[in-house]
Formats: structure tokens, C-alpha cells, sequence
């Protein structure tokens, strides 16, 4: 069963369309990419996904469920804009959103317990959080998302903002979440993010989804016949067997993108080890970024 | 369905939130501190007596004319016959608090009559002084014409009307009229004061949330508008609660007051006993201060203040529902002047209106104002201690309810678009075009 399905959802503001007819399927326990150039409309889809606003037509499907109200305490929601009351103490700031998540006090209390003892946060929740560290108060935020135990989390550009300590411990926490059985969305401009964790994703440009689907699907799909090779001595293509692209020698070596022509990559390893030293040689796997570059293209 | 248990949990954090502050205590503290020293003091200035008995000399140059400056607790006056110059030495040296110098005088004209001092002559020392002479070229005057001042004193004549509302019930209530202008006032400020204080209040709390952006993380687990009502009712209450507070220590403090000052001597039932004792020249203070008592008792001071409480609250309701979706509309307290004006203006007029109303609270302008939600409730209250017919009464409120409904469904459909809303300013045409999403 996915975790959210979303069939043929278009949302328009006045004249401007800011979706337009968007079906995405979003399997349970997956880390999915929600990736598009700014004003894309990844914002939008997921307001109508956390039910902030509704489309204007089309349909979001929880668990298989027709999106309700008694959804609302599963899902997690880290904005793009990170927000607390300054003035209002960590403890009571934590147990009151856990509570409009529909929380009784004892479990708010319960689950904050386990969080502020994974984070060492004891000393902070009598503290107002305005006189927090940016870093704690990254800390609390992420523990105010989580806190009443959501099966879907979905975290809006969730390492911007984070230094590379809590981007780490936000990293890991992810993946454990998801081993605990949450499915996580990922809203993003920056694909190098995406590479390490996203097993599926969803692109959207102007309202449209232009590329979907597992990330290891779409990379090989979009794999070439094209390799990268360092080499001790300089070699020759010959436009048959392969050709080269690039030639660039580095520190006495030799760098090359090759195409393939008639051999193998096996076959064409077995020719060049008898001349030179292979130092190595390497699929060109297309990046995130390619795929999304491409797509934007077309 | 609205969750009536996220609006309590809202509520009650804006609630604990505002009581908490300090601001909170010292308002809720100095309000009614504030009122009884607009009650204690003019009892307290008719027990007063400024500075101790003065020593007053009097140098007179007059030969025709005979002065006798009548003595009082406040002055001694002491005639020298030693001249304008060692009179003035004697001053200086300390022997006397001042001196009165009065030359040739023309009894038609009297003219550079003058008070020596060391210090500045006190307000109410020169009031003091002017009244005698006054009193003593009147009564030289008459002595001149052939009339006997005595007569004179025995023609004067002072009457106060009594007011006495007929009422539909047939029977008769003794109204003060400028107790119910002042009861009618005072409470027209309050309410103007109130629904400005807490309804700007809720729309920086608006305001802050979104430039927070709190309100993202909120609104994915409660509805735009329980969050919109739950902070105005949260507020609502911390108002009710400073109110109720403010009553209940202005009571305290003025029932220790007129204890101690013993307020109950200038009530109607009491006041023959006490004018007897009283010094003669603090007869009309006295007087002053049976009015006054006799005033506040003719109020119906429970009703008022039940009133009151109604119109309080439904003004803030109808306000603080307009101030959210103003501050929804905005992402700084900047730029909500342009909005503001239209809401605030008819507060403001009500205000204006209410000095005339004071003077005609039975008139038509009396009569419309105060059913038009928007100034009802300060008009009404300016009218109400005067007497209103139920029925006029009820219209109001049922007229203020609806608005209430209405105004809060329109400013919800505002608020949910607006705080979303970030960047450009909207104009009140896409305002308008929110309501319609």
C-alpha cells in the first residue's frame, strides 16, 4: 500500500496555476524526493498533502484512505521556514504542539521524555526559546515535528539552515525513523541531499511532474555507453572500438571520458592493460543534478 | 467540525501566556489605583487643610475705608501700622508667612492690592485671599448704598432640581444627571480603551505568529479558524480576567477609603448630623460630597456593570475578529496603518460622538448609534446609566450578536488565505478576492 497517492490534483490561485493535474504515488517507507527549481509548486503540493489547503480538484489518498481530519496527527511537518514561540519555555512549547496533534498530556509528556533524552536536552526546557543556540533551536524544531510519533513525516529544504553536525544527527535520524516504519517526504532544491537518501523521487517544473520514480530506476535508465578512465601513458581512440571525448593529463596521469564503439568494457579493459597501467575506470553514472538538468531541458 | 478542545488548548496557552506577563500585573494593579485616586482625592482634599494656619500680615493705607479681613483655620491676619518697608523686613526676617498690602484704595476701583512672600503664594491661599476681598468691597459697597448686608445674606437663594424618571413600570426613580453623565463616560472610555488595547493585541499576536512562521507548524494540526478563535477567545479572557480584577480591587480600595474617611457621614440619612458639625466654611464642600455619595447610590451599579461586561465583550468579539484579519493580511505591524483606519474610524467617531450624545441621550443620532454595531457599544453605554427602554436595549445587543457572527465568518475567510500570504502587501481587492476562495 503507498503511503499517500495523489490523483490528478490541480490547485490555481486566481489565473495562476500552481498545479496542474499531478498524480504522484508515494510508497509506504520510502524517503521520497519531492525536488523542483523554486515556484515550482512543491510548497503548494504539500499544503494540500498536510491539509492546509484544499485542491481544487483531484484527490489525495492517505493509506488508501480519502484524505480526513483524522489524518492530521500522522503527519509531521518541518516548514521551510522554521518557527517557534520565542518567549514560550521549550517543555511547554513541545507538550502544546503535541497536544494540538491530538496528544493526551501523559503521552506528550512520554514522548518528550525519550526525545529530550536522545538529544541531552534536560537542561533546556525550562529555557524560553529565544535564548537558545540556532543549533538547539534546529534540535527542538525537529523534535516538535516528530514528537507525537507521525507515520509520515515531510520535511520542507530540511538541511538548510542546519549546521553540518545536526545535518549529520538529522541524517541519521531520518533513516532510523524510516526503519521504524515512516515514510518521509523530502521537499528540495538541492540534489546533492537527495543522492544519499531518496529512494524515489517525484520532479516538479511549472506545475508539471517531469520526472518520476525509484532513483536507482532513473539513473540506470539514464545511463550511457560513456566511462571514465585514468590511465599512466597516453592512449589513442580510434572511432571503431571507442572514442575518446576528453583527453586532460593531470600530476603525470592521464584522464579520459570515453564513448564505447564496438567493445565491450571487459573487452576494452583486456586491451588497454597490456600498453598501460589502468589506474581507473568507471560507469559515468548520470547525477541527480544531470537527471534534473535534463528534465528541465526537455 | 471545529474542535472545541484544540480552541481551549489555543486559548488557554494565549491565556497563561499574557497573565504571565508582567505588564499584565502592573496594569491589572495601577488600573484600580488609579481610579481611587480619582475618587480619593477630592474627599481627601475636603479633610485638608494646606500647610498649616498662616501668618498673615496686613498692612492697610486706608484711611476712609475700614477692612476686616475675616480669619479662618487656613489664615491669621495680623494688622501693622508700621509701613509698607519694616512691614516687608519682617516678612524676610521670618515673622510672618506673607503680607497683604493694601493701599488708598477707590472703593469703585480697586486696584495694586498686593501679597508679599518669600516663597510662591499657594492657589488656594490667593483664592483664599481674593474671596475676602471681594466679599469686603461688596460689603463696603452696600453699606455705602443703605442696604444691610444681613438682608442681603437672608435673599440669596440656592436651588438644586432633583430629576425624577417616570418609569413604564409606573413608578418613580430619582436620577442624578450628571452622576449618569459621568457613569455613561467613564464607561464609553473604558470600553474604547479596552477593545483598542485587546484587539491591537490580538492582531500582533497574529502578526508575530506569522512572521514567526509558527503558523505553518500550527495550522498542519488545527483549522485556520480554530486557531483565529481560540487566540481571540484566549485573549478575551485574560481581558474578562483584568476586568473582573479591576472591579473587585477598585471595591476593596474604595471601601477602605470611604472608611477611613468616613464617606457614609455624607450620605442622605446622615448629612443633617454631620452639617452640624461641620465648620462653617466647609458647608458647601460638604454639600458637594452628599452629591456625589447620593449620585453613585442613585446608579443601579450591578445592572451597569452587567451591561457593561455584555458590551465589553461584543465589542471586542466584533473588533478583535477585524484586527486578526488585518494582521493575517500583513507580515509587519508597519504596514497595517492602511487597514487599520476604516475599523478604528468608527471607534473613534463613537468617541466623538459620545461628548454630544452625553447632552442628548434620548435623541435620534442617540438612538441609531448606539443600534449600529460598530459604535453601540460605547454609545450605549453613554446612554444606558440615562435610562433605555428594554426593548431598545435588546434590539442593540441582538443587532451587535449577528454582527459579531457575520463579521467573525468573513474575517476567518481572510485570515485562512492570509496567513499564508507572504511578501507584497495585499490591497483590499485581493482581500476582497480571498473571502471568495
Amino acid at each position: 500500500m503507498n503511503s499517500i497517492d495523489i490523483q490528478h490534483v490541480s490547485k490555481q490561485y486566481g489565473s495562476h496555476v500552481v498545479l496542474d493535474a499531478i498524480s504522484i504515488s508515494i510508497p509506504q517507507q520510502s524517503i521520497f524526493g519531492l525536488l523542483g527549481p523554486n515556484g515550482a509548486g512543491k510548497t503548494s503540493l504539500i499544503r494540500i498533502i498536510t491539509g492546509i489547503t484544499a485542491p481544487d480538484s483531484g484527490t489525495v489518498l492517505f493509506r488508501g484512505e480519502q484524505f480526513a481530519e483524522k489524518h492530521i496527527g500522522q503527519i509531521g511537518y518541518l516548514p521551510e521556514e522554521r518557527g517557534l514561540y520565542k518567549k514560550m519555555k521549550v517543555g511547554e512549547q513541545l507538550i502544546y504542539l503535541a497536544r494540538l496533534k491530538g496528544l493526551s498530556k501523559l503521552e506528550a509528556n512520554k514522548n518528550m521524555a525519550y526525545w529530550v533524552a536522545k538529544f541531552a536536552m534536560e537542561d533546556w526546557l525550562q529555557k524560553p526559546v529565544e535564548s537558545l543556540s540556532k543549533g538547539m533551536q534546529q534540535k527542538v524544531q525537529f523534535v516538535a515535528t516528530i514528537i507525537h510519533k507521525p507515520s509520515l513525516i515531510i520535511l520542507d529544504e530540511p538541511f538548510t539552515g542546519f549546521d553540518p553536525l545536526n545535518a549529520n544527527l538529522l541524517k541519521d535520524e531520518i533513516l532510523d525513523l524510516r526503519a521504524q516504519g515512516a515514510t518521509i517526504i523530502f521537499s528540495t532544491h538541492r540534489m546533492e541531499s537527495v543522492e544519499e537518501l531518496c529512494s524515489d523521487i517525484a520532479m516538479i517544473n511549472k506545475a508539471r511532474i517531469v520526472l518520476e520514480g525509484a532513483t536507482k530506476h532513473l539513473r540506470s535508465m539514464e545511463q550511457t555507453n560513456n566511462y571514465q578512465l585514468i590511465t599512466s601513458e597516453k592512449i589513442e581512440g580510434n572511432g571503431i572500438e571507442f572514442t575518446v571525448l576528453q583527453e586532460q593529463c593531470k600530476e603525470g596521469l592521464w584522464h579520459y571520458d570515453l564513448a564505447l564503439g564496438r567493445l565491450s568494457s571487459s573487452e576494452l579493459i583486456a586491451k588497454l592493460a597490456s600498453n598501460t597501467t589502468i589506474y581507473q575506470f568507471a560507469a559515468k553514472v548520470p547525477t541527480m543534478n544531470d537527471l534534473f538538468i535534463k528534465a528541465l531541458q526537455h | 467540525m471545529v474542535s472545541l478542545q484544540k480552541i481551549f488548548l489555543i486559548a488557554r496557552r494565549e491565556f497563561l501566556e499574557k497573565v504571565r506577563k508582567r505588564s499584565f500585573i502592573v496594569m491589572t494593579l495601577l488600573g484600580p489605583v488609579f481610579f481611587a485616586v480619582l475618587m480619593i482625592v477630592p474627599i481627601w482634599i475636603t479633610g485638608l487643610n494646606p500647610g498649616g494656619e498662616k501668618r498673615i500680615a496686613v498692612v492697610d493705607d486706608n484711611t476712609q475705608l475700614i477692612f476686616h479681613m475675616p480669619e479662618s483655620e487656613m489664615v491669621e491676619f495680623l494688622y501693622l501700622h508700621t509701613g509698607i518697608e519694616a512691614a516687608k523686613k519682617l516678612v524676610k526676617a521670618g515673622d510672618y508667612d506673607g503680607l497683604l498690602y493694601i493701599p488708598e484704595q477707590d472703593i469703585d476701583n480697586p486696584a495694586r492690592i498686593t501679597f508679599f512672600a518669600e516663597g510662591n503664594m499657594s492657589m488656594s491661599l490667593q483664592h483664599d485671599l481674593e474671596g475676602k476681598l471681594n466679599a469686603e468691597f461688596e460689603k463696603l459697597k452696600l453699606e455705602r448704598a443703605g442696604i444691610d448686608p444681613k438682608l442681603l445674606e437672608n435673599i440669596k437663594t440656592k436651588i438644586s432640581v432633583s430629576t425624577v424618571n417616570l418609569t413604564s413600570e409606573g413608578g418613580e426613580e430619582q436620577k442624578n444627571n450628571s452622576a449618569s453623565a459621568g457613569a455613561g463616560l467613564g464607561s464609553a472610555v473604558l470600553i474604547y480603551l479596552f477593545i483598542f488595547m485587546y484587539g491591537i493585541q490580538v492582531m500582533r499576536g497574529v502578526i508575530e505568529e506569522k512572521t514567526n512562521r509558527i503558523v505553518e507548524v500550527i495550522i498542519t494540526s488545527v483549522k485556520p479558524v480554530e486557531l483565529m478563535v481560540g487566540k481571540i477567545s484566549g485573549i478575551a479572557c485574560v481581558a474578562l480576567t483584568q476586568f473582573s480584577l479591576w472591579i473587585l480591587l477598585s471595591f476593596a480600595i474604595t471601601s477602605a477609603v470611604s472608611t477611613k474617611f468616613q464617606v457614609d457621614r455624607f450620605a442622605d440619612e446622615n448629612l443633617k448630623e454631620t452639617l452640624s458639625k461641620t465648620k462653617s466654611d466647609q458647608l458647601e464642600q460638604a454639600l458637594e460630597m452628599n452629591k456625589i455619595v447620593s449620585a453613585i447610590d442613585s446608579l443601579n451599579i450591578p445592572f451597569l456593570i452587567g451591561v457593561f461586561a455584555f458590551y465589553f465583550l461584543g465589542g471586542y468579539l466584533l473588533y478583535a475578529a477585524l484586527f486578526a484579519a488585518i494582521g493575517s493580511a500583513v507580515d509587519n505591524e508597519t504596514d497595517t496603518q492602511q487597514f487599520m483606519l476604516p475599523v478604528t474610524v468608527p471607534l473613534v467617531l463613537a468617541f466623538i460622538f459620545a461628548q454630544t450624545i452625553i447632552r442628548s441621550p434620548d435623541g435620534s443620532l442617540a438612538f441609531w448609534l448606539s443600534i449600529i454595531p460598530f459604535t453601540s457599544p460605547i454609545i450605549m453605554m453613554v446612554r444606558l446609566p440615562f435610562g433605555v427602554h428594554w426593548y431598545e436595549l435588546a434590539l442593540s445587543m441582538f443587532v451587535l450578536v449577528g454582527t459579531i457572527a457575520l463579521f467573525s465568518w468573513l474575517a476567518a475567510r481572510i485570515y485562512r488565505i492570509g496567513i499564508l500570504m507572504y511578501g507584497k502587501k495585499p490591497s483590499f481587492k485581493e482581500i476582497g478576492k480571498w473571502m471568495s476562495y
